[in-house]
């Protein structure tokens, strides 16, 4: 039935009607999310801003299935995920969704390569062929050659690129990006957004989302939030290329060798 | 996940703090320790027990003549004349479960050596005697058969009679006087002791029954006659035998009561492996308290793991983990250190007891039963207090668990 629903909306990744998110905070109701309604198609690359405060990250938790919606619609590739129990949202989660945290949030004293597993762990892949998906998703994000690097031995770029290889290697229907160049220097940042570009440019959907517009311009649309509510969703008209970018940026040996 | 990997898993998060995993573990390794050599030490003292009881001679029945009832007036057992030799060949030919026999009678008189002279009892024995009240000779030779079928004047001293009557000399082969009778002296006995109402066990004469029968009494039944069971489980066996022997060898009619008693120290036996056994519950109870604090500590550091973890726990769960993956893991941690420890402490304790029965001399015992229950034991606290803090880890909010600095 939702299915259907989903189906009529030209076949939409994602379908978000009216969704709102209120919190108790004490006795005092917070509005995080006044309803909100987009959609997202397969192979966009949407950048989410909005000052602090303005709901992006409550939105961010909702779309990652992290965080339910007090009230409205979440569609998900044909699934209404916000009637989920909390176990059928973990499922969603391993499968659909692949997560790029500002922190990076890579397990210490775990090998890159263990942490490109760990999503598989939780699924049914057999440990032969945990290893190659998890190989070939380092392979991905350049980082082949530190398959066995601890998160301590590689630089804050290598770790964000080991958490993009495991938020990629269950081949998951979104990406979902919070700040991932918060903690990285610029040239870095531009690194990691011309990955995601690359990946985009692939047919994986990406959505970030950031304050800063300079990082946003490396999107193709723009959904801007502000109280609760969205406050402008446009196209980007002039979307930068990191690629040229780094080749215009002085050359720094930037790489930590371990 | 799949249980290899839970486990892997499990190894690697308790190496990442050895020093803490060790502590942790040394609750349950000192608890099952102690759990294990308290059982050993309680199980060794009950087997020394029943082996003292058994060396008194547990598989022993005494065969006395019976009360006799006379227009109502029953007078003391003993006091009849019943029991005769061939009572004795009868029992000795019928009842299979009787393997050794020795017909008794008895005399009280002054013993007289020299100048010197005591009171005592003596006892008219078989050959059997000392090997059915596991009774030795320290020095000299025990009469044979041929005495006994000659009533020959010959004895035994105990010890106390030995050194009342021999203070200096040794008495072998030197003649006593009896009632008038002179005997000659064969052999000492070895010293017994005091028996279990104080009386000294020493203070006797043996001789051949025929002797004292013959020679000393004039009394022509027998007193008691002395029986051993072929195996302490046997005893009731070998007291039904006896008694049926016996009703129809004295004709009995069927409701009429026995005219002889027969006593056991099967009783006797039985309540001090019942004292032994209480013991062994007792050590094993304190220990298990050890025990239960070694859980309490797991549990402890299970909390402070979960806590110290909690953006670890929010990153799988991000990554789809489920609330029972999570759970699994914390348990399954929880699990290996109280196995780890559980088998340092069943190794520890193996080698402890022994230590302690060759350092101290104390009999211990280890049955594959305390090892299983040990094992048994960290399991269960494993899963007990793990299961608190696992559920605590699985029931986290994963936002906040990744918020959490």
């Amino acid at each position: 039935m939702i299915g259907q629903q989903a189906a009529g909306n030209n076949g939409q990744l994602i379908h978000i009607e009216h969704l709102t998110k209120t919190y108790m905070l004490g006795e005092v109701e917070v509005h995080a999310l006044r309803g909100i309604s987009i959609g997202v198609s397969r192979g966009e690359f949407v950048a989410i801003m909005g000052a602090s405060g303005s709901g992006k990250s409550t939105f961010m938790n909702i779309l990652g299935c992290l965080d339910k919606p007090t009230k409205g619609l979440y569609v998900l590739e044909n699934i209404d995920v916000s009637k989920l129990t909390r176990d059928e949202l973990a499922h969603i989660r391993n499968l659909k969704i692949g997560f790029v945290f500002q922190g990076f949030n890579l397990l210490s004293r775990t090998s890159a390569i263990e942490n490109v597993e760990l999503p598989l762990l939780y699924g049914s892949t057999s440990n032969k062929d945990r290893h190659q998906r998890a190989v070939k998703a380092l392979d991905m994000v350049g980082l082949g050659d530190r398959v066995h690097h601890y998160p301590n031995q590689l630089s804050g770029g290598q770790q964000q690129r080991v958490a993009i290889a495991r938020a990629l290697v269950n081949d998951p229907s979104i990406v979902l990006a919070d700040e991932p160049t918060g903690n990285l220097d610029s040239r870095t940042s531009v690194e990691v957004m011309g990955i995601f570009q690359e990946l985009n440019n692939k047919g994986i959907t990406i959505i970030l989302v950031t304050h800063e517009p300079d990082i946003a311009q490396f999107a193709k649309r723009h959904i801007v939030f502000r109280d609760g509510r969205i406050k402008s969703d446009k196209p980007n008209t002039a979307v930068k290329i990191a690629m040229e970018i780094l080749r215009e940026l002085p050359a720094i040996d930037e790489e930590v060798e371990a | 996940m799949k249980t290899m990997n839970i486990l892997l898993s499990a190894f690697r998060a308790l190496q990442r703090n050895k020093m803490r995993s060790f502590l942790t573990m040394l609750g349950i390794i000192i608890g099952v320790a102690a759990v294990i050599a308290m059982l050993a030490i309680g199980q060794g003292a009950q087997y020394s027990v029943e082996q003292q009881i058994n060396a008194l001679g547990t598989n022993v029945l005494i065969v006395l003549p019976g009360s006799q009832q006379t227009s109502g007036v029953k007078t003391g057992a003993g006091s009849v004349t019943t029991l005769t030799e061939d009572d004795c060949n009868a029992i000795q030919k019928e009842c299979p479960a009787v393997s050794l026999l020795s017909p008794g009678t008895r005399a009280g008189g002054q013993v007289i050596a020299g100048n010197l002279n005591w009171a005592t009892s003596v006892e008219g024995t078989g050959t059997d005697y000392l090997e059915i009240r596991k009774w030795g000779i320290e020095y000299g030779d025990f009469y044979t058969d041929q005495d006994v079928k000659a009533a020959a004047k010959v004895c035994i001293l105990g010890k106390t009679v030995a050194d009342a009557l021999f203070p200096d000399a040794s008495p072998v082969g030197q003649t006593v006087r009896i009632r008038n009778v002179p005997c000659k002296v064969l052999g000492v006995l070895t010293k017994k002791g005091q028996n279990a109402m104080g009386q000294d066990q020493d203070d006797i004469i043996l001789a051949p029954w025929t002797t004292v029968k013959r020679r000393l009494t004039w009394f022509p039944y027998l007193r008691q006659i002395l029986v051993s069971a072929t195996t302490p489980a046997n005893i009731p066996v070998a007291q039904a035998q006896i008694t049926e022997l016996l009703r129809m060898r004295h004709k009995i009619a069927v409701y009429d009561p026995d005219d002889f008693t027969i006593r056991n120290q099967a009783d006797l036996a039985t309540a001090a492996t019942a004292t032994t056994g209480i013991l062994t519950i007792l050590l094993a109870s304190i220990a298990s308290v050890s025990l239960l604090v070694g859980g309490i500590g797991i549990m402890n550091i299970m909390l402070v793991s979960v806590t110290e973890r909690t953006r670890e726990i929010g990153i799988r769960m991000s990554i789809g983990a489920r609330g029972r993956d999570i759970l699994t893991q914390f348990l399954i941690e929880a699990l290996v250190l109280s196995l780890l420890g559980g088998t340092t402490g069943i190794i520890l304790g193996v080698v402890g007891s022994s230590a302690i029965s060759n350092l101290a001399k104390w009999p211990t015992i280890i049955t594959a039963f305390s090892i299983i229950l040990s094992f048994g034991f960290s399991i269960a606290i494993g899963i007990f207090f793990g299961f608190y803090p696992a559920r605590k880890a699985a029931m986290l909010n994963p936002i906040d668990a990744l918020r959490y600095e």
